[in-house]
């Protein structure tokens, strides 16, 4: 029996947990003596205000879309991939090796081979944790964490030595030219009405976008997602089923590894356009937040990221323009997670609760109604 | 006074878990110092009736006596000090305790164990004298036998004071003999004075244990009658508002050429022999059933055969080697050498419990051209073929977009049989075909496997169940300890025989004393238990 | 909802601080955040220091991912805020693409050179400096034995080792140099625990003397240094304060000054490649009433002889950055 209408589980339940959020943030900013509201006006109008907020509010989704819908795919194996943190940064080293090497007549053959490469990349990355678990039961958990430590050493040795660029700083030289992304700014500006200015979202937002449908695709109408759904929901079944659990195991975190691989097409090719040190900066993690709260569906995904790509972005304005000190903004990012992710039953409860007495009370149905009168 | 006013008195009780009422208005009184059974199909709304007993649902509305005293039972603890113990149909005891550890949990004296357990010690050993209750207080849990386990949860509802004790489908896991050992031990509790409420599904059972019956349909009390004064067909009917037949109605059968030949198949786990070694035949147009008490080898029999358990010695179908291990035992090469299987247990193998009842309709068959164009899913040919299905098998609600797990026990058995019956089967592996499923349906399922026998096909059944057994087989194999220690022709042989083999007892003709029978059983399921 | 509301409307005489105003001069720290006790911090100090001084205000931010270098810049830029420091190397890369778009605008860097008309770069002679603080550090050993705990391992880090090692060198040419990074990763300049315990490894191999360039990290090597009672060495600003029982000297980058400078040049402050090195007191050895009772004689006699012959060129401290090859010792 449904506890609760789906739009209340899919809208009601995270609306309600960012209203908590909204409120402990407001009582954290009031205690280090700032003006909550004003705070808000701030974030609101830098992330979303403008075509230049919602430039950067959007660069920060393309990213929290690739690893949240990284998160998703595994999710529905129940597998829990913590690992795209670095699979995102073994998909930078792949997309800085093909944008520095191979001379590119055009972009879009540049961000083809690119994407390839760093799914490519992720995939790998996520592969030797995936055999580990299909073959020796080792925990994925324990494993893909364990291997986003080795991919920012390797990264950095990378940086320090190979592919490091003069300078002082551990990162590599800048992508040619043929090898840039289109951002919003080249592709909607024109002379007399420029939009989205300096802001990095660029052309890898609508490849994510097709990754959400592509994910969708997958998941709810491919044979593949359906063996995935099923291996995810019941181990036995699916044995029963005859699907390998090795081959599911194996190919859904090929899938999520190579997903959150191409991360890298936006923040390394796209807006860095060279490949630096931390490059996934944590997005790796936040794509599991933003799976939580997407409940591993990418249009609940798609928002999601769009959600933590305004806190980001807010976030920074708030930095900018307010003795708001950066550690409190990252307080309030938290504060959303915790409420959003971790607490969710929290929020649930209560409102079954709520759902369960609603539907009861307006039943004319005399029986329970009178009795209860009576009591 | 006491003896004068019921020991459990329900007036108007309602529970609705959204817009399913689980029980509607439920009134009904339980005499004190009586075994009271109540009886209904799966989903009527005895389980859920129970839980608000023990406080772990909250009625909507209506109001419990107990001894003739009104009680708002919050909590389970509230229960338990009004004098109610609980024996699941799942054992909530902790594996790796010993007996006299899992009494005294939860109901310790202070925070020191010792004097607790002292105290338990003595107790138990009074109580086992009173009633018949004999468990060794420092076995481990997890190495004494499923019946000695009840015998730990009724002694832990006693420790607690109960004196009104609840059982739920308490017989399920019980051999014949440990079942008639469990209906004496009521009876001393009955003796005693303390009243026993008795829920089954399991029409004999109430018939020989009980003093008064209560009958639940769809959430409603229909009637309470004394059990001297009903019979099982008023009772079956009563429970499903029909008549039904209790007997399968089958010609005999007409086998034909061998089908399914399995010879010395071994399977091993964990280092443990599970099956040692067992040999048979199934041939077309015949029902061969497997009897045992669970746990001797036959869920692993099955599994094998289903692909998804590996083994050593040989099986083929049709005269095809079957591969018992590595490639090609897996489920779907099973599916495609023609052998069909309705697993034992549904509800974690045969469907996914979170999937609409259509996606499951497909489920092991997905990949085949009926349900999938490519890579992609048919949605439309799933969604038409489960209407289909349903309405042939007369699934309810018909509605393919519920989820499996908001279908009844029986309902969804009905779409896993539908799946593996219609896809044209050379051989079909049943296992427990109708546990866990109402009295309406289980005639139905019968019906549709009698139908594929007749259809030409070999079936294989699986069950603990002997009545079922022995009214839909045509021959009969009984394991014991991971052997077939006897065949037997189902017309030509009887419970009290087939039980004998059952308790590993084989053809010699020499009597048995109740004694023998008993020491053979404990060490049976001591065996059986450690394994499972 | 309403709670929320109520809290707002009585948040709403609050009025929020640091509200920019034209022309005002604007510092953007890297993500190690303002107070690192070291790079950040000094800079931050530079700034607070010409802020009380002038009785004006400054526009700052912390960064926290790389997106935001461009958009710091671009929006401190836009808002018509000029001179605009960055703090670290990093910001080199983006620099060199935003100077452009804002010509009217004097931006600075320090610890690496951007060749844009309007850019001023700050680098220092950190290997002379660390040069002068390895003198003292041979001068102060009794075991011939001191230590050097760097953070991430970058080619700045190895020429603070470099120079001091040829101090240590020069002055001893017996005494062994040992040297740790903390890490490879960012998170090496915020890991006091692995700091302490690398400074632990270094002191039961006898060393002495430590001197620590690793960020926050530093902070546990001479916590450790003070526990175990031998001598530490700060870095960046003077930290000779954190332990005055036990602190030979700090290695200062007067990054402080340079923000300090540029800031009180104002819109007017020069472009250029700006080299602050001993004679200019860009870097230096740090003697204040913390540890002038440690600093002998001797020590003072050896350093003004150092420093002399850096200036006049007949001492040549091996710059590690301009070859990434040291002799005086080996990674």
């Amino acid at each position: 029996m449904q506890k609760m209408p789906q739009w209340a589980d899919v809208l009601l339940i995270p609306l309600v947990s960012l209203i908590l959020a909204a409120f402990f943030s407001a009582v954290v900013i009031l205690a280090i003596g700032e003006n909550p509201w004003e705070a808000l006006k701030i974030m609101v109008e830098g992330a979303l205000g403008s075509t230049y907020g919602w430039g950067y509010t959007l660069y920060y989704a393309t990213n929290f879309i690739f690893t949240g819908l990284a998160v998703a795919v595994a999710n529905h194996a129940k597998m829990f991939n913590i690992g795209g943190e670095g699979q995102a940064v073994m998909g930078g080293l792949g997309v800085a090796l093909v944008c520095l090497y191979i001379p590119f007549p055009h972009w879009t053959l540049a961000l083809l081979a690119a994407a390839a490469t760093a799914a490519v990349f992720g995939a790998a990355w996520a592969a030797i944790p995936a055999l580990l678990q299909a073959k020796r039961g080792s925990h994925i958990v324990i494993t893909t964490i364990m291997f986003n430590f080795i991919a920012a050493s390797l990264l950095n040795y990378f940086l320090i030595g190979p592919l490091k660029a003069d300078g002082m700083e551990p990162a590599t030289a800048r992508f040619p030219e043929a090898a840039r992304l289109p951002t919003f700014q080249d592709m909607f500006s024109s002379p007399d009405n420029p939009l989205f200015r300096g802001a990095p979202a660029n052309v890898a937002f609508f490849v994510a976008i097709l990754a959400c449908i592509a994910v969708w695709l997958l998941i709810w109408r491919s044979r593949l997602g359906y063996e995935i759904r099923s291996f995810g929901w019941s181990e036995p079944a699916a044995r029963y089923a005859g699907i390998s659990p090795v081959r599911i195991i194996m190919l859904t975190m090929l899938i999520s590894g190579g997903l959150a691989g191409m991360m890298a097409i936006n923040n390394v090719m796209g807006e860095a356009e060279r490949l630096v040190l931390n490059s996934a900066e944590g997005a790796g993690f936040i794509g599991i937040a933003v799976a939580l709260m997407g409940r591993s569906h990418p249009l609940g995904v798609f928002l999601a990221a769009v959600l933590f790509g305004f806190l980001y972005q807010g976030g920074a304005e708030l930095s900018l323009w307010t003795g708001i000190p950066r550690d409190m903004v990252v307080v309030i990012q938290a504060l959303v997670i915790l409420f959003t992710g971790a607490l969710d039953n929290m929020v649930r409860m209560p409102l079954e609760r709520v759902f369960s007495t609603l539907r009861r009370a307006p039943k004319p149905d005399s029986k329970s109604t009178t009795a209860r009168t009576a009591e | 006074m006491a003896d004068a006013a019921p020991a459990i008195e329900l007036k108007g009780i309602s529970k609705s878990f959204g817009p399913v009422q689980a029980n509607k208005d439920i009134s009904f009184k339980v005499m004190p110092g009586t075994i009271h059974g109540i009886i209904g199909e799966n989903g009527a709304g005895k389980s859920t009736l129970m839980s608000i007993l023990y406080g772990f649902y909250k009625a909507d509305a209506g109001e419990i006596t107990i001894h003739g005293t009104p009680i708002d039972i919050t909590d389970s603890q509230t229960a338990i000090r009004a004098g109610i113990g609980m024996v699941f149909q799942h054992f909530k005891l902790v594996p790796n305790f010993t007996v006299l550890e899992n009494v005294v949990l939860g109901a310790e004296d202070s925070g020191l164990l010792r004097p607790s357990l002292a105290r338990a010690r003595r107790e138990l050993k009074a109580l086992a004298e009173e009633y018949e209750l004999n468990v060794d207080p420092d076995a481990v849990v997890e190495d004494i036998g499923v019946g000695m386990q009840q015998r730990v949860e009724i002694l832990k509802a006693l420790y607690r004071q109960a004196d009104i004790l609840i059982l739920d489908e308490p017989t399920g896991v019980l051999t014949p003999a440990e079942a008639d050992h469990l209906f004496r031990i009521l009876g001393n509790l009955k003796d005693q004075g303390k009243t026993v409420i008795l829920i089954t599904h399991k029409l004999r059972e109430i018939m020989e244990a009980t003093d008064a019956v209560s009958v639940m349909r769809r959430g409603e009390m229909i009637e309470t009658v004394t059990t001297a004064g009903t019979n099982p067909t008023e009772l079956a009917e009563l429970m499903v508002g029909r008549t039904v037949l209790l007997q399968v109605d089958k010609t005999p059968a007409t086998p034909g050429a061998p089908v399914l030949q399995v010879s010395d198949l071994k399977v091993e786990h964990d280092g443990v022999a599970r099956v040692k070694g067992v040999s048979f035949e199934v041939r077309a147009g015949e029902i061969l059933g497997i009897a045992g008490v669970a746990g001797n080898g036959q869920s692993e029999l099955l599994e094998v055969l289903g692909g998804y358990r590996p083994a050593t010695g040989r099986a083929t179908v049709n005269g095809v080697d079957l591969p018992l291990s590595g490639r090609g035992a897996d489920g779907r090469s099973r599916r495609d050498a023609g052998i069909a299987h309705v697993p034992e247990d549904r509800q974690s193998e045969g469907l996914v419990m979170e999937f609409a009842a259509w996606e499951n309709v497909g489920f092991g068959y997905h990949h085949t051209d009926r349900y999938s164009r490519g890579t992609l899913m048919d949605h439309a040919a799933l969604k038409a073929d489960c209407a289909a299905k349903m309405e042939r098998f007369d699934v309810r609600p018909p509605n393919p977009n519920l989820l499996a797990k908001n279908f009844s026990g029986g309902n969804q058995q009905k779409i896993v049989v539908a799946r593996e019956m219609e896809c044209d089967p050379d051989l079909l592996l049943v296992g427990q075909p109708t546990r866990g499923v109402d009295i309406g349906a289980i005639e139905f399922i019968h019906q549709q496997i009698v139908a594929l026998r007749d259809a030409g096909k070999a079936v294989l059944l699986v069950s603990v169940e002997l009545d079922e057994i022995l009214s839909l087989s045509d021959r009969v194999a009984v394991m014991f300890d991971g052997r077939i220690m006897g065949e037997r022709q189902a017309s030509e042989t009887n419970e009290r025989e087939l039980g004998l083999l059952m308790a590993g007892i084989t053809d010699t003709d020499a009597p048995h004393s109740e004694a023998e029978i008993e020491a053979n059983l404990a060490r049976r399921s001591a065996s059986a238990e450690k394994e499972a | 909802m309403t709670l929320t509301t109520k809290l707002f409307s009585a948040a709403a005489g609050i009025a929020l601080s640091a509200g920019a105003a034209l022309a005002e001069p604007a510092i953007i720290y890297d993500l190690g955040g303002k107070f690192d006790k070291s790079f950040n911090e000094s800079a931050f100090n530079g700034a607070s220091r010409w802020a009380e001084e002038t009785g004006e205000s400054f526009a700052e931010v912390e960064l926290q991912s790389e997106a935001q270098r461009e958009q710091a810049l671009r929006r401190f830029a836009e808002q018509g805020l000029n001179p605009i420091v960055t703090t670290g190397f990093s910001f080199a890369s983006v620099l060199e693409q935003v100077a452009p778009d804002y010509p009217d605008t004097t931006f600075m860097i320090v610890d690496s050179v951007v060749d844009q008309p309007n850019v001023r770069s700050v680098v220092f002679d950190e290997h002379t400096g660390s040069y002068l603080v390895g003198v003292m550090a041979a001068m102060a050993s009794e075991s011939h034995t001191v230590g050097f705990v760097g953070g991430m391992d970058i080619p700045l880090i190895r020429k603070f080792a470099c120079g001091y090692a040829q101090g240590v060198k020069a002055t001893d040419p017996e005494a062994e140099v040992l040297a740790n990074m903390v890490g490879t990763t960012p998170a090496a300049w915020a890991d006091p625990v692995r700091g302490s315990e690398l400074a632990q490894a270094q002191i039961s191999q006898g060393a002495d003397v430590i001197f620590a360039a690793a960020g926050a990290s530093g902070i546990g090597v001479l916590q450790t240094v003070a526990d175990e009672g031998v001598m530490g060495i700060g870095v960046d600003s003077n930290q000779n304060y954190l332990h005055p029982d036990n602190m030979l000297t700090s290695m200062v980058k007067r990054v402080d000054n340079s923000v300090y400078d540029a800031f009180s040049a104002g819109e007017s402050l020069e472009p250029g490649v700006v080299t602050m090195g001993i004679s200019d007191e860009g870097v230096g050895a740090a003697i204040d009433e913390y540890n002038e009772g440690r600093v002998t004689d001797e020590m003072r006699t050896a350093l003004d002889e150092a420093r002399a012959g850096i200036e006049d060129g007949s001492i040549e401290v091996h710059d590690y950055a301009s070859d990434e090859t040291c002799d005086a010792i080996s990674f």
